[in-house]
């Protein structure tokens, strides 16, 4: 019985999320610019939102409080600094920048734009590969978040390959259906209901355990350390190259990074800059504050479920705590959908169209993109059942491979002397160094190179920093190619 | 001081934003006040105090200056850098 109302609650949220996204697609009209940017015309609360509920994944949701749990409440500082402070800056410096000079140049991709700047179709190609390269394993923790979720809720009756297919199936119909309108829509819908209910949710178990001073104290007498700052997993190192490589991994998400391209005006840009810091902060508190108290409740999370369900169990009815699971459900699904279009776009526009058919109908191209999305989504879901790693894991990977984007690609929008070699070069290298350290891992004829060195520090840090140092030390020994125009990415006011 | 030097004040300003949203100088601290820990009420203030100097930086008009647009507060001014 309750099994069933469970399910019931979470495939009609669901549902309810689709028939959102139906309902924008019917308002929408059938061009590549509407589909994939809603026309440019995105207001304050549904970019705010839409960029918030992408941001905010199976990563945040689970993945969260999961580390909270095992290794103490700390990863609201990490999580809090890079979103809420570090990305905001980034906002601004990468994102108002891209949106000007997008906005007068009509670019709809990271590629496209870096593509026509130094007139080099490789590399927009390569831009776009590389990130559909680290996409796959980002849209692969949504369905390995959605899978944990229900093992946790409904105690292992839905196995773990059921949760992801379901999230799955939903997320492939969802973009076929809808575009970026639809997926703009709903994100706002799912992140105001995920923020109050997370509050709801907090409220409740906190007034079940006896208030706030009672859940920090019980915490703190089984956990001594959670209570202190610093020490165990978080070293400086650590603390410091997550919030780094994740925030400027962020911005270099095709999903994300789009969004730069969507506001309807720099007033909106400029408003949800502000309102940034505070949002985040609102969100990551009582989630991950659970994920921390949880380890002085009476609870039993077993291998390989998420705490946060078990929690939500424990102390709220059953439909309530079907209801949280369903809106995490949901804006993982609304995080994965954004990236399936995002990446859709990234192959159609800049591999697909440029690289292998210039002459592809408009209604060839949305095609390719749709069965482009359903494969790269059913790909994802099968290497989702292998499990390479925990949540926050297979995250991190994914935040790195984008964060050695970032350097270079500020580097071109800031140093007209950037040339396209120093581009190649400074993309290239580090991308290819990364992959060796990840597949390492998994390769087993192969020893495995390090991740982290030194107590904590992440070698993509490094990376990162051989990125800018490539970039700009080999466009200083080379010239720029005619095919270039600098004055591509001029501001200038008129 | 015309206005785009004074700007400049924005980048350390960011630096230490950025810097000190995670509490360093209570590190080891495992006092609790009102419920949580101390370095947690950090945090919380920190942001908060982000949001209002992120809004001054927009209203200033620094935010069109930084990208070498004319800002309607300096438009005013008449000293465009």
């Amino acid at each position: 019985m309750t099994l069933g109302l469970s399910l019931g609650i979470i495939v009609g949220y669901l549902l309810f999320a689709l028939a959102i996204g139906l309902i924008a697609y019917r308002v929408s009209e059938v061009t590549a610019e509407d589909y994939y940017l809603a026309s440019r015309s995105l207001g304050t609360v549904v970019l705010l939102f839409t960029t918030f509920a992408t941001l905010l994944s199976a990563f945040t949701f689970f993945g969260g409080p999961n580390l909270a749990y095992a290794a103490g409440p700390e990863w609201l500082i990490v999580m809090g600094t890079l979103d809420g402070v570090l990305f905001a800056v980034l906002w601004y410096v990468i994102g108002y920048k891209q949106w000007l000079i997008g906005n007068r140049n009509g670019y709809m991709t990271l590629g496209e734009m870096l593509g026509d700047r130094f007139g080099s179709v490789g590399l927009r190609a390569l831009v776009a590969g590389v990130s559909l390269l680290w996409l796959f394993p980002y849209v692969m923790l949504q369905q390995m978040g959605a899978g944990e979720a229900l093992v946790g809720l409904t105690d292992g009756a839905v196995p773990y390959w059921g949760g992801a297919a379901l999230v799955t199936v939903f997320m492939i119909l969802y973009v076929v259906l809808a575009g970026m309108r639809g997926v703009a829509w709903t994100d706002t819908v799912q992140g105001l209901f995920m923020l109050s209910v997370v509050w709801i949710a907090a409220i409740w178990v906190l007034s079940a355990v006896g208030g706030l001073g009672a859940a920090t104290g019980s915490m703190i007498d089984a956990r001594p350390e959670f209570g202190r700052f610093g020490g165990g997993l978080y070293s400086p190192g650590f603390i410091i190259s997550s919030a780094i490589t994740i925030a400027f991994g962020v911005t270099m998400f095709p999903q994300i990074n789009q969004r730069f391209f969507v506001a309807k005006s720099g007033a909106v840009l400029k408003r949800s800059f502000v309102l940034w810091p505070v949002l985040v902060l609102l969100l990551f508190v009582p989630a991950f504050m659970l994920g921390a108290w949880a380890v002085g409740m009476p609870i039993d999370v077993s291998e390989g479920a998420n705490v946060l369900p078990v929690v939500l169990n424990e102390y709220t009815p059953a439909w309530f705590a079907a209801l949280v699971i369903a809106g995490a459900m949901a804006a993982m699904m609304s995080s994965s959908d954004s990236m399936l279009l995002s990446g859709s776009s990234y192959f159609t526009r800049d591999v697909y169209r440029p690289v292998i058919n210039a002459d592809a109908s408009e209604r060839r191209e949305a095609w390719i993109a749709r069965v482009g999305v359903a494969a790269f989504a059913t790909l994802a879901f099968v290497a989702s059942l292998l499990r390479p790693g925990t949540l926050i894991e297979v995250g991190n990977t994914a935040f790195s491979g984008f964060a050695l984007l970032a350097l270079p690609v500020i580097c071109a929008l800031y140093w007209d002397r950037t040339t396209r070699t120093g581009m190649l070069v400074g993309v290239l290298v580090p991308q290819v160094a990364y992959l060796a350290v990840v597949l390492s891992a998994v390769a087993p004829f192969a020893p495995t190179l390090p991740r982290s060195v030194a107590g904590g520090w992440d070698v993509a840090l490094g990376l990162m920093a051989l990125s800018a140092v490539l970039t700009v030390g080999v466009s200083l020994l080379t010239t720029p190619t005619a095919d270039g125009d600098a004055s591509r990415f001029a501001v200038t006011s008129d | 001081m015309s206005r785009s030097r004074r700007d400049l004040v924005w980048i350390p300003t960011f630096a230490v934003l950025v810097a000190f949203a995670v509490p360093w100088p209570l590190w080891g601290v495992d006092r609790i006040v009102a419920g949580l820990p101390v370095w947690i009420w950090w945090h919380i203030a920190w942001l908060a105090l982000c949001t209002v100097l992120f809004s001054r930086f927009v209203r200033s008009g620094a935010w069109e200056r930084g990208m070498g647009l004319r800002s309607d507060a300096s438009a005013t001014g008449g000293d465009r850098p």
